[in-house]
C-alpha cells in the first residue's frame, strides 16, 4: 500500500489535528462562521450536517486548495499556513474526493500516481515500477483490475474504489473520506471499513464525511456535527443517539424520514410487457396504478436505469410493448415521452439534470417553455416568472433569488427545482432515479413528502433507489432486478426487510429456501 | 449479460475494427501514398520524397509543439506570428558579410548560434508570455494567443518597417540545405524534435501532466500538479518550437520577411487533428501528430504533381480535416 508501517504520536500531542475558529468568507457569503475540528491520533472521526452546512468547505481549507479567510490549523502540533495542496500531500494529509472524476482516458495507474510518478535514475517515469506499485495496491483494496486500463472504460463503483487507492497510497497520517460510499455496493463497503480499521490500527485518522447514518454508527469513533457553517458539537459515536445526531444536524426532530402517506390506488395506469435490450435487460413485464409508488430495488449496474430509460425514450430496447391506460404507445424519444405525461429525474442531476451555469428560473421552466410561447412566438415572461415562484413557495427552494444561479444551490435544493421542472409540465407518470443521493436527511425528508403528495393526486410514480430503508419506506411495490432480469415482484407490508430485497438482488433466495 | 451496465464508454466491435481503429491514420496515408504513385509514379523519385519530407518540416515543427498545446486543452493560434517575429530577429543577425541591405551594417558576421539562440529566445519568451496571460489571468487561450498572434507580427512589421531581410550567411543557408547532399537537415532537425518531444510526453512527469490538465484539470489540481507552472512550460515549448522552424524557415528561403508564415499555425492545427489530438483534451500523439503533417504533406505533393488548382487543394484540405475529425469523434464517443 505504500504504507511504512505504524507511525507514532511523537511529540505526545493530544490531538493529531486541530482546526481552530475557522471562518470562510466567498463574496457575498459566509460559509464557515467559526468552526473547530479536533481529531486524535488513530481516531475516526465522523463530520456530519446537511448539504450547505460547510462540510466541504473546511476540508478543502484543510487540504490546502483555499486557505481560510480567519482561525489556526494545528497539525501533529505543528502550525501551518499558507500552503497548497502538494505541501498538503507532503505533510501526510490525504482526500478522496466526493465528486472529482478520474482522468478519463488515461490508465488507473497514471491516475493514481498522478503529480507524483516514480522516476528512474535518469529523471523519466519509471512505468514499470508505477505498474507494480499499482498492481499491490489494488490487491490490497480486492480490485481485480489491470493497471494499464482506461479509467473511461470502468463502472463508477471501481473508479471509486480506486479514488480511495490513491488515497490511501500517499501514506498519510490523515486520510478525509467525502462520501467514500455512495456509489459502492454493500460488499465493496465491507471491504472499505475493513481497510480503515487497518489504518486506524496504525495509528492513522479518518475523517469521514458521509450522509449515511448507519455507516456512521458502524465504524467512526466520534461525530462532529456542523450546520449552517456553524461548529455544533462533537460526541462519542456510541453515547450519541439517533434522535440527538439528526436534531444536531437539523436543529429539529424529525419523526418519520420517510412518510409515505397512504392513498387510494386505483387502476392499471402503466403496463410494460416483455420488455428486452440485448445489453441490459430481459423480459420485463410489471405495472404501476394511480396513486401508487413502485420502488425499483438491486444492485448497482443490474440494469434499472437502463429499464426506466427505455421506458422513458432515453434509450432503444428491442423488443416489447408499452401500454398507457389500455392503450399501445410508441415512444421513440423523450419527447414522446414528455408528450404522454411523463416524466424522468435522472440519477446524477449534475450530469443529466441541472444546466449549471443557468438560474434557476430557467431550469425550472425549461420543460414546459412551450407553454409560455405567445402567438407572436415571443415567451410570456410574465406567467414564466409566477409559475416559477409559485413552485419556489410551496416545495420551499432556498434560493436567494429566482435569478440565481442553479449551481450555487445546495444538492437538495438542486433537486427541488428539478422536481419543480416536471410538476410544471403536469405529468401521469413520473420517473424518479436515485431521488434523494447526496442528499442531507432534512431536504431527503421534504422530497419524499413531495412524492407522497404526487402519489395522493393519483399519479404513478416509478421509483428507483440503492437505499433499502427508502424503498422499504416509500414503495407500496417492490421489484427487484438482478443482472437485468426481475426475481420478484413483493406487495410491501410487514414481512418485507432489507435482508429479504437483498437476497433478491443477489438471486440468492432461492438458496436460502431449499 | 454484461453486469457493467455503468461503464463509460464500450469496446464493441471485432478485432479488425480495433485495428482499424488504432491504425486508422495509418493506412490512410498508405493508402494515399499508393494512390497518388499510381496516377503520377514521379511521386515516388526520392527527389520529390524528400521535397515533401522538407515541406513538412517546417509545419511539422510546429504541429508538435500544438499537440501538447491541445492535448492540454489549450490552443496556440500566434505560432506562425512568432515564426515571423523569430525568423526576422534570427535574420537580421545573421547577414552575410556582403549583403547588400544588411540591418545592422556595422555587424561582423556572427557564429551561426547566435541567430539560432535568438529565434529560440524569441520564440520561447513569445510562449510564455502566452502561457503567463492564460495561466494567470485565465483568459482563453484562445483570446490569448489571438492577440499574441496579431502583436507579434506586429512587431514584425515594426521591426523590418515593412522590407525582407536578406543575404542571410552561408552557415544560415545550410540548414534549409541538406546533409551528405542528400539528406535534407529540416527533416533531421524534425526527426530530432519528433524523439524529443515523445519522450517529453510520454516519458516525463512533465508529459503526464499535460494529459492530466488536459483530461481533468480539477483531478489534476488535487494531486498536487502545479498547474499555473506547467501551463506556462506547455505553451513556451511551443513557441521555443514556432522559433526552431523559424530558423529553417529562414535556412531554406535564405531569407526572412515579416508577413512570413502566416496560417501556418491551422495547418500545424491540422495535421495535429488530424492525427487525433482531441480539443476536449486529454487525447493525442506525437505518433499521429506526424501521420497527420505527412497526410498533409503528401496530400499537398499529390495534388500538385496531379495539377489540380490551387484553390481546389485548399477546398480538399478543408474536407479531409472536417472528416477526419468526424471519424475521430466516431471513435471515442459512446453510442447508446
Amino acid at each position: 500500500m505504500g504504507l511504512h508501517g505504524e507511525w507514532v504520536n511523537m511529540e505526545n500531542n493530544e490531538y493529531l489535528l486541530q482546526m481552530k475558529d475557522i471562518k470562510k468568507r466567498f463574496p457575498g457569503v459566509m460559509a464557515l462562521k467559526g468552526v473547530d475540528l479536533n481529531v486524535g491520533y488513530g481516531e475516526i472521526h465522523a463530520l456530519v450536517g446537511e448539504n450547505g452546512a460547510g462540510k466541504s468547505t473546511l476540508m478543502k481549507c484543510l487540504l490546502g486548495i483555499y486557505p481560510p479567510t480567519s482561525g489556526e490549523i494545528y497539525f501533529d502540533g505543528k502550525l501551518i499556513k499558507n500552503y497548497n495542496v502538494a505541501e498538503a500531500l507532503k505533510i501526510g494529509i490525504s482526500m478522496i474526493h466526493q465528486e472529482i472524476s478520474p482522468i478519463l482516458y488515461r490508465p488507473i495507474m497514471e491516475n493514481i500516481w498522478s503529480g507524483r510518478e516514480p522516476l528512474t535514475k535518469f529523471g523519466l517515469v519509471d512505468h514499470k515500477k508505477m505498474y507494480e506499485s499499482t498492481k499491490k495496491l489494488l490487491e490490497e483494496i480486492e480490485l481485480d483490475e489491470d493497471p494499464m486500463n482506461i479509467a473511461a472504460n470502468l463502472t463508477v463503483a471501481k473508479l471509486q474504489l480506486i479514488e480511495i487507492a490513491k488515497a490511501i497510497s500517499y501514506d498519510a497520517k490523515l486520510i478525509i473520506m467525502d462520501e467514500p460510499t455512495s456509489a459502492l455496493p454493500s460488499k465493496e463497503v465491507e471491504g472499505l471499513f475493513k481497510i480503515m480499521k487497518k489504518l486506524k490500527s496504525e495509528g492513522r485518522s479518518i475523517i469521514y464525511i458521509s450522509h449515511k447514518i448507519d455507516e456512521i454508527y458502524a465504524i467512526t469513533d466520534k461525530v462532529s456535527v456542523l450546520r449552517d457553517g456553524e461548529y455544533i458539537g462533537t460526541e462519542d459515536t456510541n453515547k450519541l443517539s439517533k434522535d440527538k445526531l439528526i436534531k444536531m444536524m437539523v436543529g429539529r426532530n424529525i419523526d418519520d424520514m420517510f412518510p409515505k402517506t397512504p392513498c387510494d390506488i386505483k387502476d392499471v395506469y402503466l403496463e410494460v410487457k416483455n420488455l428486452s435490450h440485448s445489453r441490459y435487460f430481459q423480459d420485463i413485464s410489471f405495472n404501476v396504478r394511480k396513486g401508487e409508488i413502485l420502488g425499483i430495488a438491486g444492485l448497482v449496474g443490474s440494469g434499472r436505469t437502463e429499464i426506466i430509460e427505455s421506458i422513458f425514450g432515453i434509450r432503444n430496447f428491442d423488443s416489447g410493448e408499452i401500454f398507457i391506460n389500455g392503450e399501445k404507445v410508441e415512444i421513440k424519444s423523450p419527447i414522446d415521452a414528455i408528450d404522454k405525461k411523463m416524466a424522468f429525474l435522472t440519477e446524477d442531476r449534475r450530469q443529466t439534470g441541472i444546466f449549471p451555469m443557468l438560474d434557476v428560473e430557467f431550469n425550472l421552466t425549461l420543460a414546459n417553455i412551450l407553454k409560455y410561447v405567445k402567438k407572436s412566438k415571443l415567451i410570456d415572461y410574465k406567467n414564466l416568472k409566477e409559475d416559477c415562484n409559485k413552485f419556489i413557495d410551496t416545495i420551499s427552494i432556498k434560493t436567494p433569488s429566482p435569478k440565481h444561479k442553479i449551481e450555487n444551490l445546495s444538492g437538495g435544493n438542486q433537486q427541488k427545482v428539478l422536481v419543480a421542472k416536471w410538476l410544471l409540465t403536469e405529468p401521469d407518470i413520473l420517473f424518479l432515479d436515485e431521488p434523494t443521493r447526496g442528499i442531507d436527511v432534512g431536504a431527503k425528508s421534504e422530497i419524499h413528502k413531495l412524492i407522497s403528495m404526487l402519489a395522493s393526486q393519483g399519479k404513478c410514480i416509478v421509483m428507483v433507489s440503492s437505499e433499502l430503508p427508502e424503498i422499504i419506506g416509500m414503495s407500496d411495490r417492490i421489484i427487484v432486478v438482478h443482472e437485468g432480469k426481475i426475481t420478484s415482484i413483493l406487495d410491501n407490508n410487514e414481512n418485507i426487510t432489507q435482508e429479504l430485497i437483498m437476497e433478491y438482488a443477489t438471486d440468492t433466495y432461492k438458496e436460502r429456501v431449499n | 449479460m454484461n453486469n457493467e451496465s455503468a461503464s463509460l464508454s464500450e469496446n464493441r466491435g471485432s478485432n479488425l475494427a480495433q485495428l482499424l481503429k488504432k491504425y486508422g491514420i495509418v493506412l490512410v496515408l498508405l493508402l494515399m501514398i499508393v494512390v497518388i504513385s499510381i496516377l503520377e509514379p514521379a511521386f515516388l523519385r526520392p527527389k520529390n520524397i524528400f521535397n515533401v519530407l522538407t515541406q513538412v518540416s517546417i509545419f511539422g515543427i510546429m504541429s508538435l509543439g500544438l499537440t501538447i498545446v491541445i492535448i492540454s486543452k489549450g490552443i496556440d493560434l500566434s505560432a506562425g506570428s512568432v515564426l515571423a517575429l523569430s525568423a526576422v530577429l534570427a535574420a537580421s543577425v545573421g547577414q552575410a558579410a556582403d549583403a547588400t541591405a544588411k540591418y545592422f551594417p556595422n555587424l561582423p558576421v556572427l557564429p551561426i548560434f547566435v541567430p539560432i539562440a535568438v529565434a529560440l529566445l524569441v520564440g520561447l519568451i513569445c510562449g510564455a508570455v502566452n502561457g503567463l496571460l492564460i495561466a494567470k489571468t485565465g483568459i482563453p487561450a484562445f483570446i490569448a494567443t489571438l492577440g499574441m498572434q496579431t502583436a507579434a507580427r506586429g512587431f514584425a512589421l515594426i521591426y523590418t518597417q515593412g522590407k525582407p531581410i536578406s543575404n542571410l550567411t552561408k552557415s544560415f543557408t545550410n540548414i534549409g540545405g541538406k546533409i551528405f547532399s542528400v539528406i535534407p537537415v529540416p527533416v533531421v532537425i524534425y526527426a530530432i524534435m519528433i524523439g524529443i518531444t515523445y519522450i517529453m510526453l510520454n516519458h516525463t512527469r512533465f508529459g503526464k501532466n499535460i494529459y492530466a490538465i488536459g483530461g481533468n484539470i480539477d483531478a489534476a489540481e488535487v494531486s498536487g500538479i502545479d498547474v499555473k507552472k506547467n501551463l506556462i512550460m506547455i505553451y513556451a515549448y511551443c513557441g521555443l518550437l514556432a522559433g526552431l522552424a523559424a530558423v529553417v524557415f529562414a535556412g531554406r528561403t535564405g531569407s526572412a520577411h515579416p508577413g512570413a508564415a502566416s496560417g501556418y499555425e491551422l495547418t500545424a492545427i491540422a495535421a495535429t487533428t488530424i492525427g487525433g489530438t482531441s480539443h476536449s483534451g486529454g487525447i493525442g500523439t506525437i505518433r499521429g501528430a506526424v501521420i497527420g503533417a505527412l497526410i498533409l504533406g503528401v496530400l499537398r505533393n499529390g495534388l500538385t504533381l496531379l495539377g489540380v488548382p490551387a484553390y481546389w487543394q485548399q477546398v480538399t484540405e478543408g474536407v479531409i480535416i472536417v472528416v477526419a475529425v468526424i471519424i475521430d469523434m466516431r471513435k471515442n464517443r459512446q453510442k447508446k
